[in-house]
This record gives structure tokens, sequence and C-alpha cells, in this order.
């Protein structure tokens, strides 16, 4: 097989997280019959994992508002999980009220960063995911673990790899089963990729880290490339690239999944996911936002009429 | 391990302008190439001599070359793509000239209307010539990843092309991703190929990133040796073959990218992204560049 001559993966795992990073992060706010839509159409593309929304106070994030609505009206489909965001105890509670069977706590490398976007310190977040893991574990609910401003912060700049390894470490004792590494500002590059991932993989298993890398310098694709060759076997990405860099006024934000679908499937390397299909799903939403696609695969392939 | 240094071939003011759906004035080429020469950047194609009937957006080659300001220890090759155009060429100025040849049949047909074989008999022309006059020639391999009429290429025939016109005399092969379809597998495969056959040291990658995949592949270009590589201020050039697709990679991303590996290019960002917003602002467009996007140069 192609990819194992290479001594990349076989298999990697994406984990699409547009109908909630992507929408979460859009300029229009899509009614609730338009997400599930999103989500359904998903379903059916062979993604393993969509992030559904999130159980966070509609005052903080009042695109997330519908997240029971949202929850309870989407197909599940076997095989496929639906995690969302509980950034603490009350909002895991309701999101199993309302049916969810993951969940997902966020993390930051940097202190600045967690202030300015949860209003407390690294410390004081750990203790709330704590709280969080502790009730999930007691329900056999798996938590997976998000450490933003893993290559850099817009506060703060510079991240040293050790901090993000420390935090890592923190979130994957506390039982995480997956740490997923984010390039909040997408300013990292192969080389400090590189070197952040090697700090990382002294303190946590190569199977249980993920890349979640924003392309709003142009590099996603590179420092995927990287992640993969290092041995990274799961890379989050947005349908369409939906999502914007809250940072950067009209940058763009998440990696779309199409093109890292079209990279891995050149690549000879497996994700089960029908990329056609993911074509479908980003035209649906981006006809809905009444946007242009952030996927350059999308892009070429509905302009040369062949897909 | 990365080359410690990168030669940056700046293709915008040729590659990217003769793709452009607007033309602008000479006037602008001129200042756009005269920005690029401050930046730090080596080699600028600067023109194509070829006939005004079919790249109407070169016509005004011969008052580019003469009115740019060459500076000291900077490159302006130009495409000739035959004798006439070579001796054109010299005539106003040029000191280096590059010529276009290609991994598929059907795209040379298409493209310049004969087959591999005798477009290389025509560049055989240019390259006696060149040599006559002390003029190092470029060679370009387009096709090298995917055709748009072919599909596949077989890595062997870029190899085989490659060796032909590296033998012929041309100091660096650029192999093109012309369709930008390529991903770092294929990509990898064809430098493999033709390694065999082409010292890594006079080999470039130009890479379009029409389905995103230009600095990925680029990157594996570097991780194999390859230590020179095209690309386009602000992303000029669309693709003629996909209605509104991106074409040419965007300098400024590709600096980006260099820089973080600590590979030196000797190119300043800051002045690269000030002459992508002058052309981009003649052009009245928007950037392809995110990097340029993200530093609020819209």
């Amino acid at each position: 097989q192609e990819s194992q001559a290479s001594g990349l993966p076989e298999y990697i795992k994406i984990v699409e997280v547009g109908p909630r990073d992507g929408l979460q992060n859009e300029k229009v706010i899509v009614p609730t019959d338009i997400k599930i839509e999103l989500i359904n159409r998903l379903s059916k593309t062979g993604l393993p994992a969509i992030e559904v929304t999130s159980f966070v106070s509609s005052k903080w994030v009042p695109q997330m508002a519908d997240h029971k609505e949202v929850m309870r009206g989407i197909e599940r489909h076997p095989g496929v999980q639906y995690p969302v965001l509980t950034p603490n105890l009350q909002g895991f509670h309701s999101a199993i009220a309302a049916g969810a069977t993951e969940v997902s706590v966020f993390g930051a490398a940097s202190e600045s960063f967690s202030k300015m976007n949860i209003n407390c310190s690294i410390e004081e977040s750990i203790e709330k995911f704590e709280e969080v893991a502790k009730s999930a574990r007691n329900m056999n609910i798996p938590v997976r673990g998000y450490v933003s401003c893993a290559l850099g912060c817009p506060y703060e700049g510079n991240i040293v790899p050790a901090k993000v390894a420390e935090v890592s470490k923190r979130l994957y004792s506390m039982g995480c089963y997956e740490i997923s590494l984010g390039d909040t500002i997408g300013v990292g590059t192969p080389g400090s990729m590189k070197r952040m991932l090697e700090a990382v993989m002294k303190e946590i298993p190569l199977s249980a880290l993920a890349v979640h890398c924003h392309d709003t310098y142009g590099q996603a694709l590179a420092n995927i490339l990287t992640a993969i060759q290092m041995g990274v076997a799961v890379v989050d990405s947005s349908v369409a690239g939906l999502g914007g860099c809250p940072y950067a006024k009209g940058a763009t934000g998440n990696v779309a999944t199409e093109d890292v679908i079209y990279m891995l499937n050149g690549l000879g390397i497996n994700t089960g996911v029908n990329l056609y299909k993911v074509m479908e799903a980003g035209n649906f939403i981006c006809t809905a936002l009444n946007k242009k696609t952030n996927s350059k695969v999308a892009q070429a392939s509905f302009n040369t009429g062949t897909i | 391990a990365f080359p410690k240094r990168v030669k940056v071939v700046e293709v915008g003011p040729r590659d990217g302008l003769q793709n452009e759906k607007n033309v602008v004035p000479t006037p602008v080429k001129i200042s756009l190439i005269n920005m690029l020469s401050e930046t730090g950047l080596q080699v600028i194609e600067a023109t194509s001599f070829v006939s005004p009937k079919w790249v109407p957006q070169m016509a005004d080659h011969t008052e580019v070359m003469q009115g740019i300001s060459k500076l000291p220890g900077v490159s302006y090759p130009v495409l000739t793509p035959n004798l006439k155009g070579f001796q054109a060429a010299v005539a106003a100025g040029a000191k280096e000239v590059s010529i276009f040849g290609a991994a598929s049949e059907l795209f040379t047909k298409k493209n310049i209307n004969c087959s591999i074989e005798e477009s290389l008999v025509r560049f055989d022309e240019v390259m006696m010539a060149a040599r006559a006059a002390s003029i190092p020639v470029r060679g370009y391999v387009s096709c090298v990843l995917g055709c748009p009429y072919e599909g596949k290429i077989s890595p062997t025939k870029v190899a085989e092309v490659s060796k032909k016109m590296y033998s012929m005399g041309c100091y660096e092969i650029s192999l093109g991703d012309t369709i930008g379809i390529g991903t770092p597998g294929s990509m990898k495969e064809m430098l493999t190929a033709v390694m065999k056959e082409v010292p890594v040291g006079a080999l470039a990658v130009h890479c379009h990133d029409t389905y995103g995949q230009a600095l990925a592949n680029i990157l594996v270009a570097l991780q194999m040796g390859v230590s020179v590589v095209d690309a386009s201020v602000a992303g000029l050039g669309g693709c003629p073959y996909a209605q509104g697709a991106s074409g040419n990679v965007a300098t400024e991303d590709l600096v980006y990218m260099l820089n973080g590996l600590g590979i030196h290019t000797g190119v300043d960002l800051h002045k690269l992204m000030d002459t992508g917003t002058f052309i981009c602002n003649a052009l009245n467009r928007r950037t392809n560049s995110k990097v340029s996007q993200a530093s609020c140069r819209l």
C-alpha cells in the first residue's frame, strides 16, 4: 500500500467540526432546520465523527442557542459519533439530557487566551473540566480534550511547546481519550508544528493525538502533512472551510474538509469519506449561508463541471 | 532535512498577469517588476516574447523589457517560444530566457499546435542561438502531475522530457503542476522518477494551488532536496482550465512557510505584501494570498 511504504498512517479519522466550530464563526446565523439538514447530509458521507453543537449559554454564543433542538432533531447514524461542547458541569448535564453520548472540553495553552475567552485561568478551567470528566466517567461518556493556541496566541504571540505538552497532559490524565491540538489563529508552519508535536509526544501517546489546523495563513495542509508524517492519525476539518477567524477580520479559519480529503486520497490514505458527498453538503450549506465555499477543491470541481 | 536556502522564482509579472482577466497597462507592469526587484527576490520572470496575436496580454514585451530598472544580482528571464522570439528578446536587452515543454502530447498539440518531439526541435534552435550568445536557458515542463486533456501523466514521461531539455542545455528544469491536481503522493512519485535523470540541484517546482495542495506539494519537494520554487505575488493568475478557480501559489504564502521552517530566501515579506497590494489594486481584485488577507491587506 502506498501510504504504508511512505511511513504514513494507513487510515486517518476525520473529525468534522463544521456544524459547531464552523457555524459558530460564520457571520450569518442559520436556522435550526438548516443545521439539522447539514448534519444529516454529513452523516451520509462516511465521516466517523461530526461535532454537532455547543451546550454553552446562549448569552455568550447565540449561534448555538438551539443546541437542544439540534441534538434532538438530527438523525443518529450507527458508527458515527456526535460530540458536543460542554464547557462546564451545567452544560454537560444539559447535553446528556438532550441525548449527547460524547462531549468535548476546550483548554488553552495560553493564559491570556483562557482569560479572554472563558474568563478564567488555565488552572481554573482545568478544575471545571475535571468536574465534567468525573461525571462523564461515571456515565461512560467519552470526553475529547482540545488545546487552543498550540502554535501561537493572538494575545501572547509565541507559545512554548512545553506549555502545550503540559496542558495536554493535564487533559489526558483527567480522562480525555483524545487531545486535539489547535492552531487557533493559523500562524503555525511545518517548523513550529514539528517542534510542538515532538514536545507533546513525550507526554501523550501518538494514537491519542489529533491536529486542528486553521488555514488563516494558508499553512494548514502543509502543517497537517507534517503531523501525519510524524504519525498523527486524527485530523479535524470543516466542510467548505466554514468558520472565519475572529482575530483577523476577513481572514479564513478552519481548513476545508474537502481539501484535506483530496490530499489524503492522493496519498493513498483511507478515510472512509466520500469526497463528492462532502462537496455536495458543502454546496448546500454555502447556498444557505449565501457565501462562496472556502474549499479550493470544491471551487475547482464545480467550475470545471467535473467532480 | 530541508535545504538551508531556497531560491524563489517570481512568475507574477508573466505567468500571473498572462492569466488574469484584466489587462494592466505597461507602466503598471513596469512598476510591479520594479517593486518586486526591491523585495530581495533574485529572479523575476518579466514578460513573454510571443506573438501578440496569441497572447495580447504580453504584447508590450519590448517596452516592458526596456522600461524596467534592472537591479544588479537580479535575473529577469523572459519566455521565448522560438528563434524569432529569442532574437526579439535579446534585441530588447534580455539576458536570460525560458522555454516551455510539456509531458503531455495532447496538451502540446492544443497549446502550441505540434508534438512534444517537434517542440523540442524548435527549442533546439533557441538553445543553439542562446549558447552562441552565452544566454542561460531555463526549461519548463508542464502537466507533470496531470493534464487537462490526458488526465494521468506517467512519471517516466516527465523524466524523459526533463532529461531531453536538460541535455539540450537548460540549466534548470521547472516542473509544473499546471492544473494543480497533484498531491504530496504524486509529487513524490514524479520527483523520484525525474531525479534519476536530472540532478536535484537543477530542479525547480512550479505548483498551482487550484486544489489547495500547493504548499503541501512544495513541502514534499523540499524534503526531497529541491531548492528552487516558483510562485506568483498575490497568487496572480487564475486557471484557464477551471473557470473561477485559482492558479499559481502565492509568493507571500510560500515565503511565510519557508520563514517558519528557518529556510533562507532573502525575501522581505512585508515589501512583498505591499507589492501584492499594489498589483491587486491595479487589477481591481482581491489577493489570493492568505497571508496578505490575514494581515488585513485585502
